[in-house]
């Protein structure tokens, strides 16, 4: 007798605990899935961005060309024209120009003369549009009114761009929005955490929560007739619907947002704090302000970040209710444009694939960045915050 | 038949200092409700002033319960009921016209669980010196110093005050939490359970350090460890299913109780 067999069996007993194995099939599929899943998440964002850049990218690279009258060459001169500046002449793809034949290109060369024979000729109709130095600088135009130097106008002879009127008008109503909203969900995040009655917060936590669903649409319709005409008579300004009011019934849409992400942040803080802070004689709200509040400052500010990320995104509350006028104005009370709104309003008239429909699409990549780099920096300070508090950073 | 010779267990040796054991906290016929569950059960005692008392018993017997009386600590649980008196220094805590506040600024506490607020070390203890109202700078440094020393947590910490707290080890994170109660100067130290999660050296700081505070405060102690309890109390109450079972000296539990449920506890039979 040998202790082979006892050996062997032994051996093959402990097979599994060598690590990397799929010991697990349905663990380790499981694992992959969900990790495939995530990476998907990941690529649609990314798709997304890819599509809507895309088609912006001909208005970057300044190949778009929006002028009312475009220099004229006249038909008869076509045989002068190498391939490629006739290609360039007639704005055709390589494909579009290879199907063509000389015919075509003749007529398309006659139809090209006679838009020019009808083009406006005052200054301004041989200007391209869409050049960077019109989107974003100041341009008297020959057809509208010597203020509106800022001006977007994408309709009529002379379609103009400039970007200010529509970031202006989105910043307004988004500052407006969190100046309002921010103080009242953090005040109620704190009453309902830190020092209601639990049993009253069992009610007040779902019913603030319950505002985020409601549909934006309706919150609009809600600013539109209601508010709209109730702020007007208490304030007495002069246009109805404007960057205030849209503001505010945007803040009523940015409210369980933010309420929502700190309540959470501040139940989490642990209720040692609390208990050590009360038995050092604090009130329970010097306990809530001095200690739990400074403890939840990564979570308050990140609720803060996604409020500003709602905000500057919604597009139906002020679309409807902030008068949808492109005026360059600072003031509140003047009706106003967002950049969401813009899109929103516009898109389903623009020509395909022409200046107006880029344009559109280059602002909605504006906002996607715009809205990147904001949670990354928000990302970034709530990381630094964190440290702070776990005593890593100085 | 003695419990434990006194071999076994290392009795306090320091004697009580002078003018202490004037009765301070006085508890009549206490009742405590959570609920419907009968938690404190009629408990009468006693505790002098600047004596360590400490609160032994098993699980859930209604010890640290009874602790969280003395500074209201129990007002926080929303179904929390109470009957019968608690008076401290003549002056019944329970009653309508006591400022739970002005109660806790004169009673310190120090958790089961070192609890340091996620600021600076400086800011910990300086937070209830601001509570009290104390504003100068020169005032606070020189109160923080003194607490720290007192907690014997200075030499430790003394270049890394503005750091954060968090990065203090478990020991010295409770050692934090006692400078910071005993900062705002209290007439009474509530330690429930202060050393349980501490390493043995980190437990022989703190008891080294109960003792010497002791000269200055009125200290009640909830304790797991009988023999914490026996080393650093002058007298000890046994606690079982919410009653009172026995308080007497710290001697006289360890080395002759006169209730056979002590003797089985303090011998190690149940518990």
């Amino acid at each position: 007798m040998t202790n082979a067999p006892h050996t062997a069996k032994r051996t093959v007993g402990w097979m599994g605990i060598h690590r990397g194995h799929k010991a697990r099939p349905a663990e380790w599929l499981a694992e992959k899935l969900i990790f495939l899943v995530s990476l998907t998440a990941i690529l649609m964002v990314f798709l997304i961005f890819v599509f809507v850049a895309r088609e912006a990218l001909p208005l970057v690279f300044g190949q778009m060309n929006s002028a009312a009258a475009r220099p004229v060459i006249p038909a008869k001169e076509m045989g002068k024209l190498k391939p490629d500046e006739l290609r360039d002449y007639l704005a055709l793809t390589p494909e579009e120009f290879k199907r063509l034949d000389k015919e075509a290109l003749t007529a398309l060369m006659e139809v090209r003369e006679e838009e020019g024979k009808e083009a406006p000729k005052d200054k301004d109709a041989t200007v391209n549009t869409t050049e960077w130095k019109y989107l974003f600088a100041p341009h008297e135009w020959s057809d509208s009114r010597p203020e509106d130097r800022y001006v977007w106008q994408p309709i009529g002879r002379i379609h103009k761009y400039n970007l200010w009127p529509l970031i202006i008008g989105s910043l307004k109503t988004t500052i407006v929005a969190l100046l309002f909203s921010v103080p009242l969900a953090l005040a109620a995040a704190i009453y309902v955490s830190q020092l209601c009655r639990p049993s009253l917060k069992e009610w007040l936590k779902p019913a603030i929560e319950l505002l985020s669903g409601v549909p934006s649409v309706v919150l609009g319709f809600f600013g539109l007739m209601v508010m709209a005409t109730f702020l007007q008579g208490v304030l007495g300004y002069q246009s109805r619907l404007n960057a205030f009011v849209a503001g505010i019934a945007l803040g009523l849409a940015v409210i369980p947002v933010v309420f929502s992400i700190a309540e959470d942040a501040l139940t989490s803080v642990p209720r040692s704090y609390t208990q050590a802070a009360l038995a050092l004689g604090a009130s329970k709200w010097q306990a809530a302000w001095q200690i739990v509040l400074p403890a939840a400052a990564p979570g308050v500010f990140a609720a803060v970040v996604l409020g500003f990320g709602r905000a500057i995104g919604e597009t139906m509350v002020v679309l409807m209710a902030s008068g949808n006028a492109s005026i360059m104005s600072f003031s509140l009370f003047d009706s106003t444009r967002s950049i969401t709104a813009t899109i929103a309003a516009e898109l389903a008239e623009a020509v395909f694939g022409g200046h107006h429909y880029r344009m559109l699409f280059l602002i909605g990549a504006m906002l996607f960045i715009v809205t990147f780099l904001t949670n990354l920096a928000g990302d970034l300070i709530m990381h630094r915050l964190k440290g702070r508090l776990e005593g890593k950073a100085k | 038949m003695a419990a434990i010779s006194s071999s076994q267990v290392t009795l306090n040796t320091v004697k009580p200092t002078v003018g202490a054991g004037e009765p301070l906290i006085t508890s009549e016929q206490v009742n405590l409700y959570y609920g419907t569950s009968h938690a404190l059960k009629g408990i009468s005692v006693t505790l002098g002033e600047r004596h360590v008392t400490a609160f032994i018993g098993p699980s859930g017997c209604g010890k640290s319960t009874f602790l969280r009386c003395f500074n209201r600590m129990n007002d926080l649980i929303d179904s929390v009921r109470i009957t019968g008196s608690i008076k401290i220094g003549g002056q019944d805590i329970y009653s309508k016209d006591v400022d739970v506040i002005e109660l806790r600024k004169r009673i310190g506490m120090v958790f089961q669980k070192s609890n340091p607020f996620p600021k600076s070390i400086y800011e910990n203890i300086a937070y209830g010196l601001k509570l009290h109202g104390m504003k100068a700078k020169s005032d606070l440094d020189s109160t923080v110093e003194q607490s720290l020393r007192g907690a014997a947590l200075w030499e430790e910490v003394k270049d890394r005050l503005h750091t954060s707290a968090m990065g203090l080890s478990g020991g010295q994170q409770q050692r934090l939490c006692i400078a910071r109660a005993i900062a705002i100067k209290p007439e009474i130290l509530l330690m429930d359970e202060p050393a349980s999660a501490l390493d043995p050296i980190a437990t022989a700081k703190i008891e080294e350090l109960i003792l010497e505070l002791k000269k200055d405060f009125t200290i009640v102690i909830v304790t797991h460890n009988m023999q914490q309890a026996a080393r650093i109390s002058d007298y000890t109450a046994f606690f079982y299913l919410g009653e009172l079972v026995e308080f007497d000296t710290t001697a006289k539990i360890f080395t002759n109780p006169s209730k056979r449920q002590t003797e089985d506890y303090v011998t190690g039979r149940f518990g």
